[in-house]
Order: structure tokens, then sequence, then C-alpha cells
């Protein structure tokens, strides 16, 4: 075997185990989710093997599914721009402060230590009817009832916002940190104010994170199924919700199947775009 | 070559066409926390001039550029462009052009846009924007690139076009922080002429900072040698490189010989030198400024002031047999290392026709007019 040829097989080598897990515990259960959704469930309670379009045609058809699709959508998006409007200034000042950017960065990690399930209750004690909140409003005699903040859209908007946060911040981080502070200073020297710098300089080129973080927020946010299960209330289910619905309480596999599928349909559709236009490269960059 | 709209067409001003600008630093100083970077430096800068910040890494070069560029608060003392004082003007409003070593070009933009960018701040109009850029380009010798994106030119291409960038707006000064520094041997070179020449038709006054001494002998007209956070000595070229002021830049400049030796007297016209190995020496005084009475000195000898020869040397020179140890062969030139006495000297000659051969007898000469004194 000649040299260039055990070169050109080595990455395969090194990777091997990882693609053995891949394969054995993702594609393996996706092609039997895949398999499942064609099934069909009797009355009775029995699954039928087959191919049968019933369950993609519910699916697909259903103004309820539908209605909590774009619901859910929609609930992504606007989490996405508020991570990205909030957590751009954040992510900004921590790549450009010189001196504590490895504490700041620690800081950014510290919720991690911290289950995602309970930084989410966290809040019911914040905002719920005894949480600090109203307690507090209500030492200070602003209000004489509790007021009931918890269980809406905004609360799942704000769990989800809490937990997605710092994973935009990150993306943005790597991409303002890796630009040239020369640029600016080039820019200023040039005639360009602060402010016209960062629209004309640094804004432009730190897009690819802000979109690697903003796809990453969304792709999240629209695949959750704790924070609305949590912070919402019975109208606030998302579409993961339906899934565990189908799958876990009404025991119907080919139907959450189906759905499960659909999801992942909408969402890959979407990394596709990101992966035609930027790359996955970036994505990498800010996870990493 | 300059292009097809020759000198009288272009619309970047050319020397003499425009008010040139002077820079005055006056006790400027520079703290990070508690170290001092730039030590109470004063220096006036000529209109015109092309002034060079000659010193090691770490000496304050970039510091010191970057509080004429409005980039640095200085934290004490004052700046003053033109006869303003500048210390609280902000850098947008300075009009300044800044050329750095990596070159900072915009990567999401293409050249023209590149060199058009500060020509945008200034209200400058479309058609005569694009005049402009094209005019730029031509001066840097690059009329063809201005649809390409950075990454798609060499370094030496995209340095040009840095240029470019930084005098399209007529700044009042040129601040260039190494340059040339990026480029390789040859390119560097070359780029130092034609940076030369670019500077001296446009006549802006600028301030390069460099840490390669040839490049400073080379392009300047005023050279500011520094080291840890000082001035150390400043002047024409040849005075710096011939009379050296301090040990560090006899050292920093070329290659010396320093010979600890002893002043015996002194008067109007001439320092007498006891030195070991090269006996007694009268120098002229205005070789050694700084020396005012008998005692311990330095007699700095540069390496190619010190002549080696198979034969006696003529009259005026003093002359000693020395044995050479190890030749650093050049090609046009060679460096000799010789052992006169007790000491060890270095002497750079032109090659006639072969080298002296290590462990050849030879006399080394040198005439007293070349050697500089400075007290020890
Ligand atoms: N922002 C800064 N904070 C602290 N020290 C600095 C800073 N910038 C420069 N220095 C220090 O000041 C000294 C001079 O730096 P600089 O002007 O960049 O040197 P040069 O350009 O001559 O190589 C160096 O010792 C450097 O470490
Ligand atoms: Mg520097």
């Amino acid at each position: 075997m000649g040299v260039e040829a055990r070169e050109a097989r080595q990455p395969w080598i090194l990777l091997s185990p990882a693609l053995v897990a891949i394969t054995l515990l993702l594609f393996v259960p996706l092609g039997f989710i895949l398999v499942y959704s064609f099934w069909l469930r009797t009355a009775t309670g029995a699954d039928v093997a087959g191919f049968h379009l019933d369950n993609w045609a519910e699916a697909l058809t259903d103004r309820f599914y539908r209605d909590i699709l774009l619901n859910t959508l929609k609930i992504a998006a606007i989490t996405t721009v508020v991570c990205a409007v909030a957590g751009y200034p954040a992510a900004y000042f921590i790549a450009r402060s010189n001196r504590n950017k490895g504490f700041l960065l620690l800081l950014l990690m510290l919720p991690f230590w911290v289950s995602y399930i309970i930084r989410t209750m966290s809040w019911i004690n914040i905002l719920g009817v005894s949480g600090a909140l109203n307690s507090l409003l209500l030492w200070m005699g602003l209000i004489d009832e509790p007021l009931a903040m918890l269980y809406n859209e905004a609360t799942v908007i704000l769990g989800l916002v809490h937990f997605l946060m710092p994973f935009m911040i990150l993306n943005v981080f790597v991409s303002v940190d890796g630009i040239d502070q020369n640029l600016e200073s080039a820019a200023n020297s040039l005639g360009a104010t602060r402010v016209q710098t960062f629209i004309s300089v640094t804004l432009p080129l730190s897009l690819p994170g802000l979109a690697a973080g903003g796809l990453l927020c969304f792709v999240l946010a629209a695949g959750t199924y704790i924070t609305p299960l949590v912070l919402g209330g019975p109208r606030d289910a998302m579409f993961a919700n339906l899934v565990f619905e189908a799958i876990i309480t009404q025991l119907n596999w080919p139907l959450g199947s189906a759905l499960s599928l659909m999801l992942l349909a909408v969402l890959g559709a979407l990394v596709l775009v990101y992966n035609h236009f930027l790359g996955m490269a970036q994505l990498m960059k800010g996870m990493g | 070559m300059t292009g097809p709209r020759g000198k009288a067409g272009t619309t970047l001003p050319l020397r003499k066409a425009r008010d040139l600008s002077t820079v005055k630093l006056t006790d400027i100083e520079k703290r990070f926390g508690d170290y001092v970077a730039v030590h109470r430096m004063s220096l006036e800068m000529p209109e015109g001039g092309f002034v060079t910040l000659l010193g090691p890494s770490g000496c304050g070069k970039t510091t010191t550029l970057r509080m004429i560029a409005g980039l640095l608060d200085p934290t004490a003392g004052e700046i003053q462009i033109d006869g303003k004082r500048v210390n609280d003007v902000p850098i947008h409003k300075r009009n300044l052009g800044l050329v750095f070593q990596n070159y900072a070009l915009f990567p999401h933009k293409t050249v023209a846009d590149n060199i058009a960018f500060g020509l945008k701040y200034r209200g400058v109009g479309k058609s005569e924007t694009a005049q402009k850029v094209k005019d730029a380009l031509e001066l840097v010798q690059l009329p063809h690139v201005a649809e390409r994106y950075p990454r798609e030119l060499s370094g030496g291409q995209q340095q040009r076009i840095a240029l470019a960038r930084s005098i399209v707006i007529e700044p009042d000064v040129l601040l260039l922080d190494e340059p040339l520094s990026a480029l390789d041997a040859n390119l560097r070179e070359d780029m130092r002429v034609e940076l030369k020449r670019i500077q001296e038709r446009i006549g802006v006054t600028t301030v390069f900072v460099t840490h390669d001494q040839s490049e400073a002998l080379a392009m300047s007209d005023q050279i500011v040698v520094m080291s840890a956070g000082r001035v150390e000595q400043m002047g024409a070229p040849q005075d710096v490189y011939n009379t050296p002021g301090s040990e560090f830049v006899a050292r920093f400049l070329g290659a010396s010989n320093i010979v600890e030796a002893r002043c015996t007297a002194r008067d109007e016209t001439s320092i007498v030198l006891e030195a070991p190995d090269l006996g007694r020496i009268v120098i002229p005084a205005d070789r050694g400024p700084q020396v005012n009475g008998t005692g311990p000195v330095k007699l700095v000898l540069r390496a190619e002031k010190l002549a080696l020869s198979e034969d006696k040397p003529s009259d005026g020179v003093i002359s000693h047999s020395a044995r050479v140890e190890t030749v650093d062969y050049q090609g046009q030139a060679a460096r000799y290392f010789i052992r006169l006495g007790e000491l060890q000297l270095q002497a750079i000659n032109m090659i006639d026709t072969h080298p002296h051969g290590e462990g050849s007898e030879v006399s080394a000469s040198f005439r007293p007019s070349d050697c500089t004194v400075l007290p020890a």
C-alpha cells in the first residue's frame, strides 16, 4: 500500500468509532421510525405492519397539526430574534474585553453546569403566584393580589431565551473575536465613526456567527418540549409536545413517527438552506 | 511609470500643489498600568518629511504611532498636527492615512470599494470617486484589480492597495506601521523603492515604523532611534549611522566594534585615547561631543571602516597586525572576525578577487576620524 493510499484511509480509521456510534444510535432508530410511520394503529391498540399512508395523510392535512407547527416556528423565530438582539451586544462586549475575556466566557458557561430542566423550573420560583417577583410586589404594596405571570406564550419564550442565549452569544463571540481589530482602526482612520465602522465592517464580518447562532437557536427552540411543558399553559403546546403525546400518552407510535419526521423535514430543510449559503464549517466553529 | 494619464492628469494632488503638515510631539508619555511604554518623548517632524521610528521590537514604536493616529490616548503630553493640538480630536476627524503590517483590507469589499471607503465619508460624488479610485490604482501600479477581492491578491499587491486606500483621502499625515515586514525579502526591497517613490510624488508628511535598519537608512529623511520607550538619537540617516550617539545605537545600526578605552587628554580640537592593544589614538574633537573630561570612554569603530590588507597601508591611518579567525563570505563583501592582541574585532570589507583566508596574518587599519568616542 502506497503512502498516499494509507494517508487517504487514515481519517476513516480515526473516524470509524464515531461513525459506528452515529449509525447505531441515530440512523438505525431513524430507520425504525421511518418504517413505523407507514404502519397502522388499529382501534384495538395493535400496530399493523405494512405500507399505509394514513398517518401521513392525517399529519399533513389536519389543521390542528399545521397550526401547532406554524405556532412552533413562530415561537422559535421570536426566540431567535430576541437572542440575536440581546446576545449580540453581550458577545461583542466579551470579544472586545481584552482583560476579562476568559472569565466572562466562564460565566457564560456556568449555566450549563445546572440541568436545563432545573433552570427552566427556576422561573416558577421567580414568576409563580408565590414566587419572588409577586412576593416583592406584594411587600412593596404595589399589588393586592398575586399576578398570574406564568403559563403563557411569553413565559415559554422567556424560558427558551434563557436556555438558548449562551449558544447565540458563543457563536457571535467566535465571529467577532476573529475580526482583526486593525480593520476597525483602519475604518476609523478613513473617517468612519464608531457606529459607521460597526455597520460597514464589524457587523457584516460577524454575520456568519450570527447566522450560525440563529440556526442553532431556531432548531433547538423548534424542537423543544420541556419548556412549554413547564412554563406554558394548556394552549401553548409546541410540536414536540404533540409527538410526545402521540407516542407516550396514546401509545400511537405510527402517528408519532410521522409527526416527528415532519418536524425533522422542516428543520432539515432550514439547515440545508443555511449550508448552501454559509457551509457547516461556521456552525462547527461556534460549537467548539 | 506613471500610468496612461501621466503626472499632470491625476486627481491626486502632487507635492507642492497642497499644504503639507507638520507633526509635533511634546513630552508624550504612555503608561499601561504601571508599565511605561513611552517615556516623555518630544519630536518635531518637518512638513513633507519622511521620518522613521526605528528600534527593536517592544520599544514603543507602535504605541507612539497609535497615539499620533488617535487610537491610543497619551497619558501625558501634547500632540500637534499642523500646529493644532489634536489630543482630543477623535481618530475619524484627524484625516490621517494608516497602513498596517497585515494590510487590514476589508475582506468583504472589492479592491475598488476598499479604496473608495474613506471617500464615502467625505461626501465625494460617485463619478469623482470612480476617478480617484482609478488614479490611486494607477499610482500604485495595479490598474486592473479594481473588481477583485483582497484575498485574490498577493501580499505585495494587498499592501499596495492598503497604501492606495490611505492616500486617496489626501491625508495630512501618512502613518505606516511596519508595512513591509510581512513581505518576503526581494519583494520588500522593491516595495521600499516603490513606497518612497509614491511618498515623494505626493509629498505627504510620513511617519514610518520599522525594526529594520536597512529600511530606515534607505528611506528616511530623519531617523528616530528608540529603545525601551525612549528616544536614543535622532538625525539624518548618515549622521545617525556615522556618528552614533550611544552604544545602543552603535550596536543596533550596522556592525560596530566597541572598545573600552581611556581618555587621557581633551582639548578644543582633539581627544587623546589610550586603548588596550590599539595604543594611543588622537581623534578629532567633533567625533566625541559627549566626552568632556578624561577618564574611561568607549571607542566605536564601524566594521566597514576597519580595512584588512596583506601589505602595509599608507600614512595617516592606525595599523596593527592581526590574524583572521573566521570569514563569513557574503559574495561581494566578507565579514571577518579578527584577533588583535586580546581584542576580537569584526571587519566588513569588499572582496577584490578572493577573501583573506582563515588564519592568515593581515594588517588591520583605520582612520581616527572614522571613530566615534562615547562616554563609558
Ligand atoms: N494595550 C497594551 N497593554 C499593555 N501593554 C502594552 C499594550 N500595548 C503595548 N504594550 C507594551 O508596550 C510596549 C511597547 O509596545 P509597542 O509599541 O507595540 O512596541 P513596538 O511596536 O516597538 O514593537 C511593549 O512592551 C508592549 O508589551
Ligand atoms: Mg510594533
